[in-house]
């Protein structure tokens, strides 16, 4: 009840003035300030100003050889995370590529089993692309990304001679094997579900994982 | 001995080598101020400039020559191909010819031959100088009128237009310096100037000179001909590879060479600045040279930083400026240096010439004075009129707080 009476006195105070109740007789001008002339030394002092830069150090960048740090959230290329142990996050979903603006992202997700398990759960990204000649850099596909699978990093340097160099497979795009981590496929942590993988239960591989050897 | 009477005893050999020298020179300098240009733009910009050929970018220049070579060298369909073919040569080869009567050392000794560098003295060698620089606007007008599409012509007509009204300006500068050095030739005019430089002497000269010849060689602030923006490249638009870069070579050999003559006209030339008479002696006279192009590279230097200041003018202020100001004022100022010119001469008391010198500096204060004054009388009347509009206006180049637009029949329902 006090709500609707605080809205009551908000709207009467800011009631637009109606045409009729305008004075448009009188209309009021602020005074503009006219820079008339500057004289001599004003004239010169252009000249002063670019004569004492030639003496500042530079603002560039000897850009090859020096690479300035981006910004931390600069949208660079994507990466395709993992959990702690390597599996995948992705699990071939397609947010990602419904919620790219400029169609850039192509994803063909895949059953998992016992013998092939790539991700925790049911699927996984068999396929995965990036369109870099599309993509415009908008982090809406990171926004979409329901496990955080998608992320972007800060490499800039895309430039590339062919086209199809620039569509980047799911190899180019998955991030490194660090630590504790194990190529997949192999099988989940033992006694772990993908629930446990996503409260962050697991943090390395099990050796009994390792079943590649 | 003077100068034209020293190297009037020349071999052919001599003058041969004389005007290797004076081509090499003139090509190597080309390089090197488009190399200082450009790093002296990116400094003022607060960027290093070309740093990437070579130590310090040196070798930028001759890099970009060498690509320029390599083009493809292409002739529009619709140009008159032996006029288009023509154009930058005449460019490329009159911006040379300027140098051959400029004095760029004092007395030397060449290969055990005594001599000055100077490729010729001719008694006119100022007046040469204007013709050529004036044949060499064919060379713009020329390439602009071939290529046969619209942009060239304009920008080769408008290049054309600005070089001969500057060059007006430029010729009555020099006027009160023949006026006053008695002669027309550059090696005279420098002899002239041991004690006292024209560029003091005759200040609004120098100063006149100075502008147009910025004017005169087409370079920012006045690059109206070549404005990127406006008219894509200017007369140059339809050319490419080495034909380009003759006029680009052109265009740089003229600024330096516009730049010499202003050296040898205002600054002394050659002749040492004051206070350091000694060095002209040193090295065999060679040291002249030194004191000649570190004027001419002064003069190059205000180019650069012109360029670097300065937004371009637009068309019609450029030639008001030239025609109704520049023009004007050096008439007024050759009849002064005229007058004094001929009183002195004749041995006027020097009361006389103080009192006409003192006359003709009040006259130019009451005219300005005049002229300000109406100025202020034209503004206070559009204060006055500014009063009651018949229809509601933005704000006037005038202080003016509140408009009353009472009369005005629709603004009624404007929201």
């Amino acid at each position: 009840m006090s709500q609707t009476t605080k809205k009551e006195s908000t709207v009467a105070e800011i009631e637009p003035l109606k045409n009729s109740e305008r004075d448009l007789t009188k209309v009021e001008f602020s005074q503009v300030d006219q820079p008339g002339s500057v004289g001599l030394l004003g004239h010169l002092k252009g000249f002063w100003i670019t004569f004492s830069t030639i003496f500042k150090k530079p603002e560039t960048v000897e850009y090859p050889e020096v690479k300035a740090p981006t910004q931390e959230r600069f949208h660079g290329r994507h990466q395709l995370n993992r959990h702690p142990d390597g599996l995948e996050k992705c699990i071939g979903c397609e947010l990602c590529a419904w919620a790219c603006p400029a169609d850039a992202i192509y994803v063909e997700g895949a059953d998992n089993t016992e013998e092939n398990r790539m991700s925790p759960g049911e699927r996984y990204g068999k396929v995965y692309q990036i369109n870099y000649l599309r993509c415009v850099f908008c982090g809406l596909c990171i926004e979409a990304c329901p496990t955080r699978a998608l992320t972007m990093t800060n490499e800039y340097e895309l430039a590339d001679d062919s086209r199809a160099k620039l569509i980047f497979e799911k190899d180019d795009l998955l991030g490194p094997l660090r630590a504790g981590m194990l190529m997949p496929p192999h099988p989940m942590y033992p006694d772990m579900t993908d629930t446990n993988y996503y409260k962050g239960d697991v943090t390395q591989a099990h050796p009994s994982q390792d079943v590649n050897k | 001995m003077t100068t034209a009477e020293l190297i009037g005893a020349d071999p052919g050999w001599l003058i041969t080598v004389k005007a290797l020298l004076v081509f090499v020179v003139c090509v190597v300098l080309t390089l090197m101020s488009v190399w200082g240009e450009r790093r002296l733009v990116g400094r003022m910009q607060q960027r290093p400039g070309p740093n990437r050929v070579g130590p310090f970018g040196l070798v930028q220049a001759l890099a970009d020559g060498v690509k320029l070579a390599l083009k493809e060298d292409l002739i529009p369909a619709a140009a008159d191909k032996i006029v288009f073919v023509i154009a930058p040569i005449i460019s490329a080869t009159t911006c040379f010819m300027s140098f051959a009567v400029i004095p760029i050392t004092g007395p030397v000794t060449l290969f055990g031959h005594k001599t000055a560098m100077q490729l010729t003295d001719l008694p006119v060698g100022v007046l040469y100088v204007l013709a050529i620089a004036s044949v060499g606007v064919y060379g713009i007008i020329l390439a602009g009128w071939s290529s046969g599409s619209t942009y060239p012509l304009l920008g080769g007509l408008r290049s054309s237009a600005q070089v001969i009204s500057y060059e007006i300006a430029m010729g009555l500068s020099l006027v009160s310096v023949f006026i006053y050095a008695g002669s027309m030739s550059t090696s005279d005019i420098v002899a002239a100037q041991t004690s006292w430089w024209y560029g003091v002497v005759l200040f609004p000269s120098f100063a006149i000179y100075a502008i147009s010849m910025v004017g005169e060689t087409n370079r920012a602030p006045f690059d109206l001909a070549e404005a990127e923006g406006e008219l894509v490249g200017g007369f140059h638009t339809e050319y490419s590879s080495l034909k380009f870069a003759l006029f680009f070579l052109a265009e740089y050999v003229n600024i330096i060479a516009v730049s010499a003559l202003a050296t040898t006209l205002f600054l002394g030339g050659y002749h040492a600045p004051p206070f350091l008479g000694f060095t002209e002696n040193w090295l065999g006279g060679w040291f002249t040279a030194i004191w000649f192009f570190s004027k001419v590279l002064v003069f190059f230097f205000v180019f650069v930083w012109l360029r670097g200041t300065l937004p371009r003018l637009r068309y019609d202020q450029f030639m008001q400026f030239g025609w109704k100001v520049l023009i004007p004022v050096s008439i007024l100022w050759i009849l002064v240096v005229a007058t004094l010119r001929v009183l002195s001469l004749q041995g006027a008391p020097r009361l006389v010439v103080v009192a006409f010198a003192s006359a003709v500096v009040f006259l130019i204060m009451a005219v300005n004075i005049g002229f300000e004054n109406a100025k202020k009388k034209k503004l206070e009347a559009i204060v006055d009129n500014a009063d009651a509009p018949s229809f509601s206006l933005p704000q006037l180049p005038v202080a003016l707080t509140s408009i009353n637009v009472s009369n005005n029949k629709e603004g009624v329902d404007r929201g």
